[in-house]
Order: C-alpha cells, then structure tokens, then sequence
C-alpha cells in the first residue's frame, strides 16, 4: 500500500466512468483540512427528522453538508472515519463536506433496529455494517439522481452524481446534493440499486485521515468524562470489593458537614456519595467507614482457582471439535509430547475510567456516556429506572478505549439508580482503583495439550483439554460456551487427528469479553504449543506451521511476506531471539514476528513484524494502527498483565500494581499488509492482541531455551544468560 | 481561595488548598482536556505546565501551584498549530485520545530540555501510558516535532 500524497485542497483523481473517461473528484482534503465539519461532540438530539433526511443513515443539508450516521462507538479503533468512507463510496459525495454523527440509540430502538445493531465488538464495524452502509449510500445516490431527473424531466440514466453534485450527462446541468435532498427524501425507488465492484472503488482502499484526530490534539474532543448538564450533582461511588457482596452498614457520621457534599446514598451492593464537586464526593467516600457482606466468596484467593483451573483439566469435559480418533491415534503414535499452560485473569484498564451522566425524570431518562453498547445501554437505563426503553435516550461519546470493557456498561445502571434517588442529573466517575477492581475481567485458563507424532516426525494428532470461565454462563449449552475455545476450535492448522474438549469453571469473578475473547489466551496457548511441536520433531517453527496449513495459500502467501519482512532465518546474536506466530481470528490472517533480547532475566521486546490478510482494506492506516495498538494491548497482557485475588477481592487497583507497556516497553514496529481484496473484510481491532503474547514467549525460547508456559512473563526465570 | 493563573488568565477560586490542580482546571475553570486517568501520578492524562514544567496535575494540590503560570492543552495554541500537535496530525497518532492531552503536553516540555532526541532518549523521558498502543507513531511523531521545531 503506497502512501498517498494529498494535496492541500481537493484531489482529483481520473478514473474511468460508464460512457466514457470523466474526471471525478472525491474531494480528498489534506489532514488539516479533514475535519472541519466533523464534531467535537458528535450525537445528535434523537428525536428530528431533518427534511434532508434521505434514510436513516444520510442527512444532506442545504449547505450540502452530508450528516452520515454512524451506528458504532468510536473508542479509538477509527470506525468513526471508515464506515462514512464506506458509504461515501456509493453515495459519490464530497469527502469534505462529510460530518459523521453517532446514530440514535432511541431511534434504532423505536424504529424497529434501523441501524442493525450499535453494538461494537468483535472487530464487527466493517465486517457487520460494512454493506449496510454500502446500500444506505448507493441508495441515497439514486434517490438524488432520481430527484434532479425529475426536476428536469429526463431519463434517471442521462444523469451522474460526483462530487456532491447531480450532473446531467447531455447538457451539463447540475444540481448540488444539498438542492436535492428534500425531494430525494420523498422518492421510492422501485428497487434498490447493485453495489460497486471492488475495482470501481474510489473512497475504499484510501489512506484518509481520521474525522476525529483534529479534536483530539486539542483537548476538545468529549468524552463522557468531559460532559456538564445543568443542575448536575457529582457522585463518587465504591462497590463492595467482594464481587456479588452486599452492603451491610454505612457509617456517615465522619463525613457529617463537610463542604460541598449533598447526601450519602445505598444501593443494595454499593455506596456512593454525592456532591457539588467530583473531589468533594471523592474524599468524602474515602472517608466513610463501610461494613461490606461477602459470603463465602469472602475467604478466596487466586492459589486456590489457579488450581481449580488445572484440576478441572482431568476431567471428562464436552468435546468442543472432534475430528477422526485423537485416542486411536495417539495409540499407534511413534512419540507423544504434553504440556500445561496457563493465564490468570486480568483487566482491561482504558484510560478514561467508567462514568456517565443520568438524568432520570418523570417522562424520561437521559443518559450521556461513552459505551460500546448504546442498544444495552439503552435497556439497562430502563431497568434501572422502571422507564419504558422508548423514553431513555442514550447520548454516546468519545470513549477513552473501550477493549470489552465497556461492553457491559454497569455504571449506566449505577448512574440511572443514583439518579432516581436523588431527582437530579447525577454525574458518577470511577475511580481507577474501581476501575481495576470491578472489572469484567478476561477470564483464568488452562489448557492441556498432547500431541502425537509419526515415526518421520509428522504431527498426527492434537488433543486439547482447555478449562476457562464463561463470559455467559446463561448461554452455555452442552457444557460448552463458543468463546472460551475461540481459537482453538477453530484453527487453519489441518491434522487428521484433532481434539478440543471443555472444562467450564466459574468463580465469583464476574468475566466479560477483553480485546479478541477467547482467541487472546488461546493463541497464546495453541502457537506456544506448535512451536514446542515443531522443536520436538525438529523442524523449523515457520516451516512447521507451512506444512499443517498447506491447504491454505492464503496464510502461505502471509507466511512468505513475514519471513521476508521478519528476517526469519538470519543469524542473531547470542541473548537474542525471534519467534513467530500466525493465527486467523475475525476473518483476518495475521502472522507476526517479534525480536527480543534477553538478559539479567529481564526481556525486551526490540522489534515486531506484523503482517496481515484482511481481505479488502477500507483505510490501509485504519488497519495498521489497529495491529500496532492490538499488538501493544497484547504485550501489556504478556509482560505484566495479572489480577490476583485475596480474601475474595482485587490486590491490584492502579497503573502501580498493575502496570501496563510504555513507550520504553514498546518496541519498534512494522506492519505490511498482503490482502487480497474482495473476498473478504476482516476486522483488524483484536488480531493485533492475540498472536503478539505467543511471538514474544517463543522468542524467549530461541533465546535462551526457556519455554514460558504461565503469563504473565515478568517475575519468572527466562533462563540464558544472567 | 486560590489565586492562579492558567493560560494566561487569572482566577480566583475557592476550592480547599489541597484540591488537586486537575480537577480545579476541570470543574472550577471548565478545562476539560486534561484529562483524569489513575489520580497517582501514574497515567500522565492530566499533565499540565507549571512554569514551562510538565507535571501530573492529578497530583498537585493547588496551594501548591498559586501565582505560578500554568498551560494546559487548551492554551498550547490557539489553532492546534503548535508544532507538536502539527505532528500529531501528520503522523495521525492519536486513537481514542484520552492520553493525547497529556502525551502532547509531556513532549512539548521534554522536546525544551531536549531538541534532538534519540528513541532512547524518547523511551527513557516519555513514561505517561496509552492503552490503545500509539508508542510507535507517538515516536514518529516525536522526531518530527522535534525537526520542525529545530528549523
């Protein structure tokens, strides 16, 4: 992918049209100039209908301003500028008049699911909405077309759109899409029109600049944290640090006049207390003496579920995959080898800690916060507040990083609680340390693996044993939850023996989905183990994993850009290692290579080739600061990542006991992309964190011999060199 | 009462002295682009200049910062056209943005007491955080701030 060089105003690229070479712009502005129309607090008001409004997804003012809805969560991953890029390839408008807006949470509710679902996860935008918004555009297109050929009493095939401009192909008139709007809003087609062909593309595939970045260099953009309503109180908030405790007594006599605080308020598990100002409710609830009911979970510790984990590994399990004898194989195997691994639990830690604003009164509820989830958001704001969901509102925001986290979002019904108590809009920040403690944390696993291998050394069969905890244990059939073996059942790598079987364990510790659910321990854990395979049977780690994926040209041409990118092969210094790992997971093929060095016990992580099939690429830089960020996410969790729990609750509460990569952690990285448009749009938002943990622990071993079969991998012996 | 004076404004609070400075920046004065990310002087979201210094405003209580000149990202530049944020625009480094405030108010400090640096003068000076992972771009970006404010 070459990188473009835009000109200070609109691009104009040639390309051929239908009938002949025209010169169509697509009004590609310099970085500087992007964003100028898009907002620095981008949702709108729910309830208008502009008269421009030709769908759901387009607004086209008179001044031309082209509104496109966005029905996902900008938390960084960039969506807020590809799924308009997406649509402004069919809607054939001017890149520069494009302002994108949050879709209505409300809307989407009463409106029968007009924008599918906001929910963001699982490396879905382009994956999920991607044609949605490709037909949302093509069909706005013909509408303004159809419009201007009415207004002028021709044929709809004499007439073009460019540019944000309807051209009458005979004559050369023109109408401006904002002159239009009204009247394309009324039109019906008869139906709707056939997408683009990949090669007629002009917006998708572009290195455009993000909508959003000019905000955020500036201190403007807003976020949840950032918001104010009128006549709002602040709250402070503690949950009781035993996960499903409840509050048993509140001692409010040593907070009694302090400044600014307005009241003390109990829910059933937590306390908060409100004042006029965030530090004031803050110290006062640190003040407070609080009397928590734990239960049994009270008494438990990580020692403890560690070995719950393993144990469970000996039992009978559900078989997840099963493909041809794994027993009857191993049987007539010349060598077998076993190994047991194992991650702890950990947390997501976004930068901006949960809040929101609720503001619960008799006809409605509004809330203000950045989630990943308006739609649960939505229905959890009229849960807690006994509301009709046709009467909440959800304002969403920038989000400070999401990963999962804000998925689940519990401190809108926290909010929306206090909010009904007290008669006012309620503002709620967490602190970090609630944040690291009531997290919804990626689950504890272990797995046992054995393989089996011919007398030439040929793998014959794979068996896993994999205990983890569900997310959602309502969901669980037949002792099985799809995401705990994500990656695992699920490889490209083919063996004619293949086995995964599941141990479902639940603890008190509430679960929810981190970064690539399930594929980020399980990579971890299935390319540390087919890298221990390829050194038992000899071979070389890459050309192992050629020849199990064989059938795949795909992850062979992958493959051949890493090892050429990635320097496989060449000779490193002593101390010093690479390791590999490839893995699919959401429809995108990533391998990686990352370089280490290691000494004194302490590693390095010096450099990291990453390289990716995701099919067609919408903003090649998109798909590369998601690798790069995925893969740093990644590497936090490797080097430090590890929540323990004492006497039933979180030990770790900040960036101090739990420290995450900084800039002298990270190393130097590139990214290549080898897609093959068309065939598919992988998401890109979680590969990046999955393969980097198993890449850096096999690196350690072609460093120094030392196989890490635990995370996190700071604290243990890397053997080599002290 | 507090008297301070944030980019270039004078204002009189009254706020307890041991308030800390970000969450007066960000309530009494409305400044929200500092941002509050762990309140111990971990993260750097919150860093401001005090005097031309970088420090963690989660961690400074305003008693502390009274008749000194204080700038947050606001008062960088009027037009986002410091050559740090230039940069950052150039080099497209932010990703959710909740860290850049700060990231960018740490580089404009440390680029004062060092012009030219290395990466490893970079990784050695820069410890604020970013979850989402902009360390390779933050460094792009780094060098070239430090280039067009060289010429």
């Amino acid at each position: 992918m070459n990188d473009m060089t835009l000109s200070r105003r609109h691009f104009v690229v040639t390309t051929l049209a239908t009938g002949g070479a025209f010169a169509i712009g697509i009004g590609l502005s310099s970085q500087a100039d992007a964003a100028i129309l898009s907002s620095d607090h981008p949702w709108n008001d729910d309830t208008s209908r502009p008269a421009g409004e030709i769908n759901a997804w387009v607004v086209i003012q008179p001044d031309d301003t082209v509104i496109i809805r966005y029905g996902r969560a900008e938390m960084g991953q960039g969506s807020f500028t590809t799924m308009p890029q997406i649509l402004a390839e069919e809607l054939e408008c001017d890149w520069n008049l494009v302002k994108p807006e949050y879709a209505s949470a409300n809307r989407n509710f009463v409106d029968n699911k007009v924008y599918g679902s906001l929910s963001t996860g699982g490396s879905r935008a382009v994956r999920e909405q991607g044609e949605l918004v490709q037909q949302a555009g093509a069909s706005a297109r013909e509408r303004l077309i159809a419009a201007a050929a009415k207004r002028w009493n021709v044929q709809a095939s004499e007439c073009f759109a460019a540019m944000s401009k309807v051209t009458h192909k005979p004559t050369n008139r023109t109408f401006r899409f904002g002159e239009l709007a009204v009247e394309a809003a009324a039109i019906k087609l008869d139906k709707e029109p056939a997408l683009k062909k990949p090669d007629q593309y002009k917006f998708i595939g572009r290195r455009l600049a993000r909508l959003d970045i000019p905000h955020k260099i500036n201190g403007a953009a807003k976020f949840g944290m950032d918001l104010e309503v009128p006549g709002m109180v602040r709250a402070a908030i503690i949950k009781c640090p035993v996960f499903g405790g409840t509050l048993k007594s509140v001692d409010e006599s040593k907070i009694a006049g302090r400044r600014g605080v307005m009241q003390v308020v109990k829910l059933p598990n937590a306390v908060a207390v409100i004042a006029d100002r965030y530090y004031r409710a803050q110290s006062a609830l640190n003040a407070l003496s609080i009397e928590w009911e734990t239960g049994a979970a009270g008494t438990t510790n990580s020692t403890q579920f560690r070995k719950t984990y393993i144990d469970a590994l000996n039992e009978k399990g559900a078989e997840a995959r099963h493909d041809g004898n794994v027993d009857a194989a191993m049987a007539t195997a010349a060598r077998t080898i076993e190994a047991t691994y194992d991650v702890p639990i950990i947390a997501h830690a976004p930068m901006e800690p949960l809040n929101a604003i609720a503001h619960v009164q008799a006809d409605r509820v509004d809330v203000w916060v950045g989630t990943q989830n308006a739609d649960a958001a939505l229905v959890l704001a009229a849960q807690a507040s006994g509301m009709k969901p046709e009467n909440c509102f959800i304002h969403n925001t920038f989000s400070g990083g999401g990963f999962g986290r804000r998925l689940g979002p519990d401190e809108v019904a926290q909010a929306v609680a206090i909010s009904k108590i007290v008669g006012k809009p309620v503002k709620l920040v967490w602190t970090r340390e609630e944040e690291i403690r009531q997290g919804r944390y990626r689950t504890q696993a272990a797995i046992r693996f054995k393989a089996g291998f011919a007398a030439d050394g040929t793998p014959i069969a794979l068996d896993m044993r994999n205990s983890a905890g569900s997310g959602n244990p309502a969901a669980v059939q037949n002792g099985l939850d799809a995401q705990t073996t994500q990656g695992l059942i699920n490889t490209a790598y083919k063996l004619p023996n293949y086995r995964v079987l599941s141990m479902l364990k639940n603890t008190h510790v509430p679960l929810g989905p981190w970064r690539a659910p399930g594929h980020s321990q399980n990579t971890f854990f299935i390319e540390s183990f087919v890298d221990e395979m390829a050194y038992a049977a000899k071979k070389d780690p890459v050309e192992f994993r050629r020849a199990l994926l064989a059938h795949r040209p795909d992850f062979q041409q992958v493959i051949d850009v890493l090892v050429e990118k990635g320097d496989w092969g060449k000779p490193m210094p002593k101390g010093k290692g690479r390791g590999v790992a490839v893995h699919e997971s959401y429809d995108s093929i990533v391998g990686m290579i990352a370089e280490v060095d290691v000494r004194n016990n302490q590693v390095k992580v010096e450099r990291v080739v990453i390289v990716c099939d995701c099919g067609t690429v919408v903003n090649p830089r998109g798909v590369e600061t998601q690798l790069e960020g995925g893969m740093i996410y990644g590497l936090s969790a490797a080097m430090f990542g590890n929540i323990t729990i004492k006497d039933g609750r979180v030990e770790q509460g900040n960036f101090d006991t739990y420290p995450v990569v900084r800039l002298k952690d990270a190393p130097k990285t590139e990214v290549y992309l080898s897609s093959t448009p068309g065939k598919r749009w992988g998401g890109v938002g979680e590969p990046g964190a999955t393969m980097i943990q198993p890449a850096v622990t096999n690196a350690i071993f072609a460093a120094t011999g030392r196989r890490l079969r635990s995370l996190p991998i700071a604290g243990q012996d890397l053997g080599g060199s002290v | 009462m507090a008297n301070i004076t944030v980019n270039g404004t004078r204002h009189q609070i009254d706020v307890e002295p041991e308030t800390p400075l970000l969450w007066v920046l960000r309530e009494e004065i409305g400044l929200t682009g500092t941002k509050f990310g762990c309140g111990i002087a971990q993260c750097g979201a919150c860093t401001v200049h005090v005097n031309g210094e970088a420090v963690r405003s989660c961690s400074v209580p305003v008693r502390t910062v009274e008749g000194k000149q204080i700038t947050t990202i606001e008062g960088l530049s009027k037009d986002s056209s410091h050559a740090v944020q230039q940069a950052w625009l150039t080099e497209q480094v932010p990703q959710c943005g909740y860290c850049q405030s700060g990231q960018i108010m740490a580089t404009v400090a440390f680029l004062k007491t060092n012009p030219n640096p290395t990466d490893a003068d970079i990784n050695e000076n820069m410890t604020n955080i970013c979850r989402c992972g902009t360390y390779e771009r933050l460094r792009k970006a780094i060098h070239r701030a430090a280039a067009m404010m060289r010429t």
